[in-house]
C-alpha cells in the first residue's frame, strides 16, 4: 500500500512539475520575446482546453459516464463570465482586471456548477447510452438558450429578456441574441490560466486519491458490487460530474474573456467532441495525458498551417496514427522497454487506463 | 553591414534618377487575406481568396509603383482560428489585413489588430460591429444597410405592400437584416402580415413556414438568408403554388448555383446585390472571364468583393503615399501603425469605380454606394 501511495505521490509530483516548469518556459520567453505571435495568442484557449480536458476526464475516465455535453458546461461559464465581467465594469466601475477576472471565472463556476446539478440529478439515474444522450441534448438546450438571451445594461441595472429583445432605451448590450456576448474587454491572462490549471489538478488529482474518489472510481468499475459495498452511487458519481462542470465553467469564463466575443456556435456538439478527443487520446483516467494531448491537439491545426487547405485532412490522418500506435501492443512493448526506468513510476496509472478501455 | 546598405541606397536613388520606375521605387504591400477557406463558410472564403488574387495578379503585371503580395490565412469561420490566422499572418509578415471574410471572426479581429495598428478591410463582413473599430473598413453593405435598402426597394419600386418575412433567428447576419428591415418598413407603409416566421441551422422542413406566409395573403416573401434554407422554400412554395415576390439579400447570391436544384424555380426571385456574373460591362465580363479561366466556376459577389478589396486598398496606399521606406520599417520594427494610421486617414478621401459600384467610405469605415437589385430570369442574374 505504501509504495502504491509513494508511486502516486511521483505520478503527482511529474504532472504538477512538468506544467510549472513548461510555464516558466514560456514565462521566460515571453519575457525574451522569443515567441511568435501565433503560439501566445493561443495560450490561453490550450489552459481553457487543458482543464476541459482534465475536468471531462473526470466524468469519463474516473465515474466512467459518457459525457457528451461538455461544452454545454464551457458556454454557461463563458456567458456567466462575460456578463459579471461587463457588468462590474459598467455598474461599479472596477478597473482592476484581475479582479474582474477572478470574480467572473468563479461566478462562472457556480452557474455552471448549478447547471450541473440541475442536469445531474436525472441523468445520473441513466446508464451508458442513456446517459450521453442526455448529455448530448443537454448541451443544444443550453446553446438553444443563450441564442435567445439579451442581456444589457442601463441605468445602473441588468437587465434581462428571452426570446425579444425587450430592453430600456440606452440599453449597452452584454448578451444580444445570436449575435453572443458582445464588446467584452478580454481580461484572461496566461498567468491566471496557469493558475486555473493548477487548481484543477490539485482538485481532481486530490479528490481521485480520496475516498470518495476511491467510491468513484468503484461505481465505474463494477456499479453493482459497489452498490451491494454500501456505496451511495448516485451521490458520487454526482459529486464527480458537478466538480467537472464547475472546472469547465471556470475555463469557459477564461475563455470567453481572452476574446472581445463569444457565440453559441462555439460551443456545439462538436465541441463537446473535440473535448472527448483529447482525453481519450491522452488515456482515461490518465491525468497527465490529458494535459498533453489538450496541449498538443490545440497547438496541431495551426502547427500545420503549411499544409493550407489539406490542414484537417493531415490532422485526422495524425490523430488516426496516434490513436494506432499507442495502441499497438508491438510499438507500447518497445516503448516499455525504451522507457522501462521511467515506466516503473506510470505501470499503476496504465492499468487504470487499460480498465477504462475495455468499457 | 551598414555601410553596405548605405551605398546600395545611394546607387539605388542615383538609378532612380535616371530612370523613372527603377526597382527601389516599387512598394511591395504585404497584405493577407483571412478567411474560412475550409469548413461550413468555404465558398465564401474561397471566393474572397481567389478574388484577391486575380486583382493582385492584375496590379503585378501592370507594374505600376504598387505590387501586391499576398499572404492567405484560414479561419474556418471560428472566432479562436481567426485569432490564430491573424496572429500567424503577422507572423508571416502581413501588414495589412484584407479580411476577414465573415462578421463575427471580423469582430474578433478587429479587437485585436485596433490595438496593434493593422489596417484593416473587410470584403463581406457585415455586421454592425464588425466596422466598429477605427482601423476596419467594409467594402459590402453592413446588414442594417441591406435590410434598410431592401425595404426602400421594395417601396420605390411598388413590388406590394403585404410582406412576410421568414429568417434565421440563430444566425447574425440573418437577424442583423431582419430588424431594420422591420424598422424601415414600418416607415414606408409596408405592412407585416405574419407573426415572425423563423427557423435555426437545424431545420429541414420548410413546409409549416412557408404555409404561414401564404395564409397571411404575402405579395412579398422577404427572405434574409443564406441561399441553401432559400432553396428549400422555393420548392416548398412551388408545390404549394404559393407565387408571392421572393426578395432576398446577398446570401441568396449562389442560388443558382446549386447542385440538383431546378432553377426554374428560382425565375423571377429578386435579390439585392452589387455585383453579378452575367453583367455585359467591360469591367465584369474581364474579371468573369479571368475568374473562369482559373479557378472554372463563375464568382459570386464575395469574389467581387475582395478584388475590389485589392484595388482599393492599393487606391488608398496611393492616396496616403506609402513608400517603400515605410515598409521596410514596418517590417523591421514588425510594427505597421504607420502604414495603418496613413491609410485610414486616406480612406475616407478616395474614390473608387470597382465591380460592385463606385465606393466612397466615411469615418465610421462603411460603404456607401447604391443599392442596386437583380432578377433571376431564364436562369440567370439580371439587373433591371
Amino acid at each position: 500500500m505504501t509504495k502504491a501511495k509513494r508511486k502516486r505521490l511521483i505520478y503527482n509530483l511529474i504532472t504538477f512539475a512538468l506544467v510549472i516548469a513548461a510555464f516558466i518556459i514560456l514565462q521566460s520567453m515571453i519575457a525574451n520575446k522569443m515567441i511568435s505571435r501565433s503560439l501566445k495568442g493561443q495560450l490561453v484557449p490550450i489552459c481553457a482546453w487543458i482543464v476541459m480536458a482534465v475536468s471531462l476526464n473526470l466524468v469519463i475516465g474516473f465515474s466512467g459516464e459518457l459525457s457528451l455535453g461538455h461544452a454545454g458546461f464551457m458556454s454557461v461559464g463563458a456567458y456567466t463570465g462575460a456578463i459579471i465581467s461587463g457588468w462590474l465594469l459598467q455598474v461599479y466601475e472596477v478597473q482592476d482586471t484581475t479582479l474582474r477576472l477572478v470574480l467572473a471565472m468563479v461566478a462562472g463556476g457556480l452557474i455552471a456548477g448549478i447547471a450541473g446539478v440541475l442536469i445531474g440529478i436525472p441523468v445520473l439515474r441513466l446508464r451508458g447510452d442513456y446517459l450521453a444522450i442526455v448529455t448530448l441534448a443537454f448541451g443544444e438546450i443550453i446553446r438553444s438558450l443563450v441564442n435567445v438571451l439579451y442581456v444589457g445594461v442601463a441605468d445602473g441595472k441588468l437587465h434581462f429578456s428571452f426570446l425579444n429583445k425587450n430592453m430600456p432605451a440606452g440599453v449597452s448590450m452584454l448578451v444580444d441574441g445570436a449575435k453572443g456576448a458582445v464588446k467584452i474587454k478580454p481580461v484572461a491572462t496566461f498567468t491566471a490560466g496557469f493558475v486555473l490549471i493548477l487548481i484543477t489538478l490539485v482538485v481532481v488529482l486530490n479528490l481521485v486519491n480520496s475516498r470518495a474518489g476511491r467510491a468513484i472510481q468503484a461505481t465505474r468499475d463494477n456499479r453493482i458490487a459497489a452498490e451491494s459495498m454500501g456505496v451511495p452511487v448516485t451521490k458520487y458519481k454526482m459529486m464527480a460530474f458537478v466538480t467537472a462542470a464547475v472546472l469547465a465553467g471556470m475555463a469557459g469564463a477564461l475563455y470567453g474573456l481572452n476574446s472581445s466575443t463569444v457565440i453559441p456556435t462555439q460551443f456545439t456538439f462538436n465541441q463537446s467532441i473535440n473535448v472527448l478527443v483529447f482525453v481519450v487520446l491522452g488515456g482515461l483516467g490518465n491525468v497527465l495525458g490529458s494535459v498533453v494531448s489538450a496541449t498538443l491537439l490545440t497547438v496541431l491545426p495551426e502547427v500545420l498551417r503549411a499544409f493550407a487547405d489539406y490542414r484537417m485532412l493531415v490532422y485526422a490522418i495524425v490523430l488516426i496514427l496516434v490513436m494506432v500506435f499507442t495502441n499497438n501492443p508491438t510499438i507500447r512493448a518497445f516503448a516499455d522497454r525504451l522507457f522501462a526506468p521511467v515506466k516503473a513510476i506510470f505501470r499503476r496509472s496504465k492499468k487504470k487506463t487499460a480498465g477504462g478501455d475495455a468499457q | 553591414m551598414k555601410k553596405f546598405f548605405a551605398m546600395m541606397l545611394a546607387l539605388a536613388m542615383l538609378l532612380t534618377c535616371v530612370s523613372a520606375f527603377a526597382d527601389d521605387d516599387v512598394v511591395t504591400l504585404k497584405i493577407a487575406h483571412i478567411g474560412p477557406t475550409t469548413g461550413g463558410a468555404a465558398l465564401y472564403g474561397q471566393a474572397t481568396r481567389d478574388g484577391a488574387a486575380i486583382a493582385a495578379d492584375e496590379i503585378n503585371a501592370l507594374g505600376g509603383k504598387y505590387r501586391v503580395e499576398l499572404i492567405n490565412e484560414d479561419d474556418e469561420h471560428n472566432v479562436e482560428k481567426a485569432v490564430n490566422a491573424y496572429n500567424a499572418a503577422l507572423d508571416a509578415g502581413a501588414q495589412i489585413i484584407l479580411g476577414t471574410t465573415t462578421s463575427k471572426p471580423c469582430e474578433a479581429v478587429g479587437a485585436l489588430a485596433v490595438n496593434d495598428r493593422v489596417f484593416m478591410l473587410s470584403p463581406s463582413a457585415s455586421s454592425e460591429a464588425a466596422v466598429e473599430p477605427d482601423n476596419v473598413f467594409q467594402v459590402c453593405f453592413t446588414d442594417p444597410n441591406q435590410g434598410a435598402a431592401s425595404a426602400e426597394y421594395i417601396a420605390e419600386h411598388k413590388l406590394g405592400t403585404k410582406v412576410a418575412i421568414i429568417y434565421n433567428n440563430a444566425d447574425v447576419y440573418s437577424t442583423g437584416i431582419r430588424d431594420t428591415f422591420v424598422e424601415k418598413a414600418a416607415e414606408l407603409g409596408l405592412e407585416i402580415v405574419t407573426q415572425p416566421i423563423t427557423f435555426t441551422d437545424e431545420t429541414t422542413d420548410f413546409t409549416v413556414l412557408v404555409a404561414e406566409a401564404q395564409n397571411a395573403g404575402a405579395e412579398i416573401v422577404f427572405l434574409p438568408i443564406y441561399y441553401t434554407p432559400a432553396s428549400q422554400i422555393l420548392t416548398v412554395a412551388a408545390a404549394k403554388e404559393f407565387k408571392p415576390i421572393f426578395f432576398g439579400v446577398d446570401g441568396m447570391d449562389g442560388i443558382l448555383e446549386i447542385e440538383g436544384f431546378d432553377k426554374s424555380l428560382a425565375e423571377g426571385v429578386m435579390l439585392l446585390t452589387p455585383f453579378v456574373a452575367t453583367a455585359q460591362d467591360e469591367k465584369t465580363v474581364s474579371f468573369v472571364t479571368k475568374y473562369q479561366e482559373a479557378y472554372g466556376i463563375k464568382p459570386i459577389q464575395f469574389a467581387a468583393d475582395a478584388y475590389d478589396g485589392i484595388y482599393i486598398i492599393v487606391a488608398a496606399a496611393e492616396k496616403a503615399g506609402i513608400t517603400a521606406e515605410m515598409v521596410r520599417k514596418a517590417e523591421e520594427e514588425k510594427d505597421p501603425s504607420e502604414i495603418c494610421e496613413a491609410l485610414i486617414a486616406a480612406m475616407t478621401e478616395i474614390e473608387v469605380e470597382g465591380l460592385t459600384g463606385t465606393m466612397t467610405w466615411d469615418e465610421s469605415g462603411k460603404v456607401t454606394k447604391t443599392p442596386m437589385a437583380a432578377t433571376i430570369v431564364n436562369g440567370e442574374y439580371v439587373f433591371e
